[in-house]
């Protein structure tokens, strides 16, 4: 089976300008979202404790509300979990006494419906979630660092921009998603947007990989048609490997349970804002910025032959 | 023609065997077992083993399998239930002298095991359990030391007849305000060659008094910060112990914090109460002008005193002077004087503890010793609609003993009223001996059946997704897909048999990292098979394309690789528990694709089509 009998030829840098205008306010959405309604902070970073508690039987929501308010949990937060039988209780961080809160949540659970069983308890102090929150930043940011040397080394500069620009790009406009949505943005959910980070990564050098060498292969052609060439080139492996990509995520967001659902689902966001930023970010951005076949062709050596050289 | 020398087919061979041997030891399980030792460490002895063989077989509990090494005793059970209804029976048979902890330990064959061959640790979210986050207030320990050094200079003062008018704590500095000159240079000359820790300066204070300031050297105070963050974790270790937790970690993390995981701990309330309690001991001499003391809670107390609730009402004067803290006492146990059947606490002291205790009390016999218990909470408070954290600390005397000899390095404690006293005491002594205040900054724990849970989730979602990869892969790129999909078991494999060998931890986000791998391990053969179909187009022969396909994919992957692995560094850097599991699997799923991906297939493939000149690939 094959997707094409022979090599595509999709004019995609003919959009490029287009889609640029498209990026521009993917772009500007997500930081509008950012920055009015802001991300929907989870525990880690915020601080905070939650209690997720099992019931046998299917609990309504209100009569666990009451029986919280009854003992002074005015304030707590109670969702479901994944069934109705499963319930999560969050309180923030000034709602009692920090680590030994759980305990007296549960306990006047239990007093209520002694079947209640405790499934799971996070608290995490406000320091340590400053700290959280601080670590996860730096770590965005070496990667990104990290990535930008080492792309640079590999290739040209103006490679290395064009792929930090897509990651960039695809960095904020998931966290614009996820702003827009309002779902909670925890320490899984950083691990999958770094993971995101690379794959998206991945993708760019790939299509970047074949544009050098084309440069070096094709003597014909400017710039924009050698890229768009690579581009095309690429496309099968870009659609089979996001295919298959796609498949073990949407396994692991209907299989992995609720915990691991926000990780499956930023990286099922990811990877499709991923592969359309290896192209017209990343392509784009390193053609704007005039990559051209002098920039990666080596120097000649002596006594190499002159005719090989183009006009 | 495309052949492999013989030593690449027998390292690709060398290296899935090697990793189907190291994974094996995961398919056998684990079985739930508990892990019986004393209190003091060692194995039971045989008597008492007979009488858990004993105890078990009454209560119609069948034991699988015994193990006895060195400090514990491990019985292997059928069943979860048989585990909790056989660990709740023997201590109540063996009572407070033994330990009994849960466990799982691994069915691994005994062969197995002797080439080193484990299951793979399983996280805290796999297996349920307890993580603490704990914060050491060295600061507080800081203050403790100084104000230590300001008691030791005023005794000294005293000593050597040298008038002073004040002496206070900044910080890390004692400053000694005196009345002239003299006496500050006549202090500095006595005080400076008994502290070679701190460093002594003459100077002058704001309203012009003569000044000696004492602080303490940078090395020395990192050296007092080290020794109260291990001091604070040999304590855990020995609560943990009280707990009964088959593998705790405790473990340092950075300047002041430590880890504290305790896996398979169900009751965490009480966890929670052993570990989290902080509370530190002072021994203090009772004023003996005013004992009993007869005043009230607000009346004003003599120079040189501190007036302390007692634990039973009323209240005590006791003098400022510390004679030691907690952290000078190495062992508490309560028993029975056997001259005359009272219950009593044995105390052990450190060796400067001992000598301290024996220079105070060598003119106090006959006088009252009191035992200051102070336990430091942190409640949260509003304070102008702002929430503070503050420490609240509740003081209570504990205990008051006469001195009846001069005391040294071990002593008692009698005249309790019963032995549940007794036991109280020494627990609360034990405990005592924290040397610094600490709090839990952050928690997380797992129930166990929720463990189980995301065990039997995960397993299904990589099941799923690898079913989903091999099932497109087949179909999209045929004979090949098949050998791709062989790569991807292969690479399955490694991970587990690395992870068990590595005793790495396996969390949730780290099987999720495997899941991701899986899905992105097949991009290299994607990337050679696209390959491969290019120059078939182009109009190279068979063996051509196979050849540039490999060799022209290479870099490329190597490149893409590389920026991934980067990314998964800094997240094993930066991550904390879960998303360093993730990083783990990551990369190791990335080392081990690489191999797989590209030299077990070309392996394959130049088996199957290596030799045959016009052959036509099935790709």
């Amino acid at each position: 089976m094959d997707f094409f009998k022979r090599e595509p030829d999709i004019a995609f840098m003919a959009y490029r300008r287009r889609l640029a205008l498209l990026t521009a306010v993917l772009l500007v959405a997500a930081i509008g979202f950012l920055g009015v309604r802001g991300l929907n902070l989870g525990l880690d970073f915020t601080g905070g404790t939650l209690v997720e508690v099992g019931y046998p039987q299917a609990v309504e929501l209100t009569e666990v509300r009451e029986v919280l308010a009854q003992d002074g949990y005015e304030d707590a937060v109670v969702q479901t979990f994944g069934t109705a039988r499963d319930i999560l209780i969050r309180l923030a961080p000034d709602a009692g006494q920090g680590d030994a809160l759980s305990n007296a949540v549960l306990e006047t659970l239990r007093g209520d419906n002694p079947d209640a069983e405790l499934r799971r308890v996070e608290f995490v102090g406000p320091q340590v979630g400053d700290e959280l929150a601080e670590k996860g930043g730096l770590a965005l940011l070496y990667a990104l660092g990290g990535i930008l040397l080492y792309v640079a080394f590999r290739f040209e500069y103006r490679f290395a921009i064009g792929a930090v620009a897509a990651v960039v790009h695809d960095v904020v406009v998931t966290l614009g998603l996820f702003a827009a949505i309002g779902m909670t943005f925890d320490l899984t959910v950083l691990a999958a947007l770094l993971a995101v980070i690379g794959y998206s990564l991945n993708d760019t050098i790939v299509v970047f990989d074949r544009i050098r060498e084309n440069f070096l292969r094709i003597r014909k052609g400017t710039s924009e048609s050698i890229t768009n060439r690579s581009i095309n080139q690429m496309l099968p492996r870009t659609l089979v490997t996001s295919l298959t990509t796609l498949l073990v995520l949407f396994a692991l967001a209907l299989f992995g349970g609720e915990l691991i659902r926000g990780f499956a689902v930023t990286l099922i966001v990811g990877v499709l804002v991923g592969t359309y930023s290896s192209i017209y970010v990343a392509s784009a951005a390193a053609l704007a910025l005039g990559v051209s076949k002098e920039d990666l062709v080596p120097p000649p050596k002596e006594g190499e032959d002159a005719d090989d050289e183009q006009p | 023609m495309n052949r492999y020398p013989l030593w690449k087919y027998l390292l690709v061979v060398a290296v899935i065997a090697a990793g189907c041997l190291y994974a094996l030891p995961n398919l056998f399980g684990q079985d739930p077992a508990l892990q019986i030792s004393s209190a003091s460490g060692g194995a039971p002895t045989a008597d008492v083993r007979e009488r858990i063989s004993e105890q078990l077989s009454a209560d119609g509990i069948r034991v699988q399998g015994r193990e006895l090494t060195d400090d514990h005793l491990l019985l292997r059970l059928g069943s979860a239930e048989a585990q909790v209804r056989a660990a709740d029976e023997l201590a109540l048979a063996l009572g407070g002298d033994y330990t009994v902890a849960l466990n799982l330990a691994p069915a691994t064959p005994d062969w197995l095991q002797g080439l080193g061959g484990r299951p793979m640790y399983l996280g805290l979210d796999l297996r349920g359990g307890v993580h603490f986050l704990m914060d050491v207030d060295v600061e507080a320990v800081l203050d403790q030391t100084m104000t230590g050094y300001r008691d030791e200079f005023r005794r000294q003062l005293r000593e050597a007849d040298i008038r002073y008018r004040d002496a206070s704590v900044q910080g890390t500095t004692v400053r000694l305000a005196f009345a002239d000159g003299e006496a500050r240079d006549a202090a500095r000359s006595t005080l400076s060659p008994d502290y070679l820790d701190l460093g002594f300066e003459a100077g002058a204070s704001e309203d012009d008094q003569p000044l000696l300031t004492a602080t303490l050297s940078e090395e020395k105070q990192r050296e007092v910060r080290n020794a109260a963050v291990e001091q604070n974790m040999t304590t855990l270790r020995n609560r943990v112990n009280e707990l009964g937790v088959a593998e705790p970690v405790i473990q340092r993390q950075g300047l002041s914090r430590i880890v504290v995981q305790l896996p398979g701990v169900q009751d965490t309330a009480r966890a929670k109460e052993i570990i989290g309690a902080t509370a530190t001991l002072e021994f203090r001499m009772v004023d003996s002008a005013n004992f009993p003391y007869r005043g009230d809670a607000d009346d004003p107390v003599p120079p040189g005193t501190e007036r302390y609730p007692e634990r039973d009402g009323g209240y005590v004067l006791l003098e400022r002077e510390v004679i030691i803290t907690g952290e000078a006492i190495t062992d508490a146990s309560s028993g029975i004087d056997t001259q005359n059947g009272q219950p009593q606490v044995n105390i052990r002291l450190s060796g400067s503890g001992g000598s301290i205790m024996n220079r105070t009390t060598a003119d106090r016999v006959g006088d009252h010793m009191a035992v200051l218990f102070k336990e430091t909470q942190i409640e949260p408070r509003r304070v102008d609609g702002e929430v503070v954290r503050q420490q609240v600390e509740t003081q209570e005397v504990i205990n008051i003993a006469r001195i009846q000899e001069q005391l040294g390095s071990r002593f008692r404690i009698s005249g309790l009223e019963s032995s549940r006293e007794a036991r109280n005491l020494a627990l609360l002594l034990r405990a005592g001996s924290l040397a610094a205040p600490m709090q839990i900054v952050e928690e997380r724990t797992i129930g166990p059946s929720l463990g189980q849970e995301n065990i039997n989730q995960g397993l299904a979602a990589v099941v799923a997704g690898f079913l989903l990869v091999v099932a497109f892969m087949a179909i999209y790129y045929k004979v090949f897909g098949l050998i791709a999909n062989g790569a991807l078991l292969a690479n399955l494999i490694l991970i587990v048999a690395v992870l068990s060998l590595l005793q790495a931890t396996l969390t949730l986000p780290g099987i999720a990292g495997i899941v991701l791998t899986v899905g992105m391990a097949v991009d290299a053969n994607v990337l050679i098979y696209e390959r491969i179909r290019e120059e078939l187009r182009g109009g190279s022969s068979t063996q051509q394309a196979i050849e540039a396909g490999y060799g022209k994919a290479f870099s490329t992957i190597a490149d893409a690789n590389v920026t991934t692995l980067i990314a998964a560094v800094v997240l094993f850097a930066f991550g904390s528990g879960p998303v360093k599991g993730f990083a783990v699997t990551l990369s190791i799923g990335i080392v081990s694709s690489m191999f797989t991906a590209i030299l077990g297939t070309r392996a394959v493939v130049n088996l199957i089509y290596g030799g045959r000149r016009g052959a036509r690939l099935a790709i």
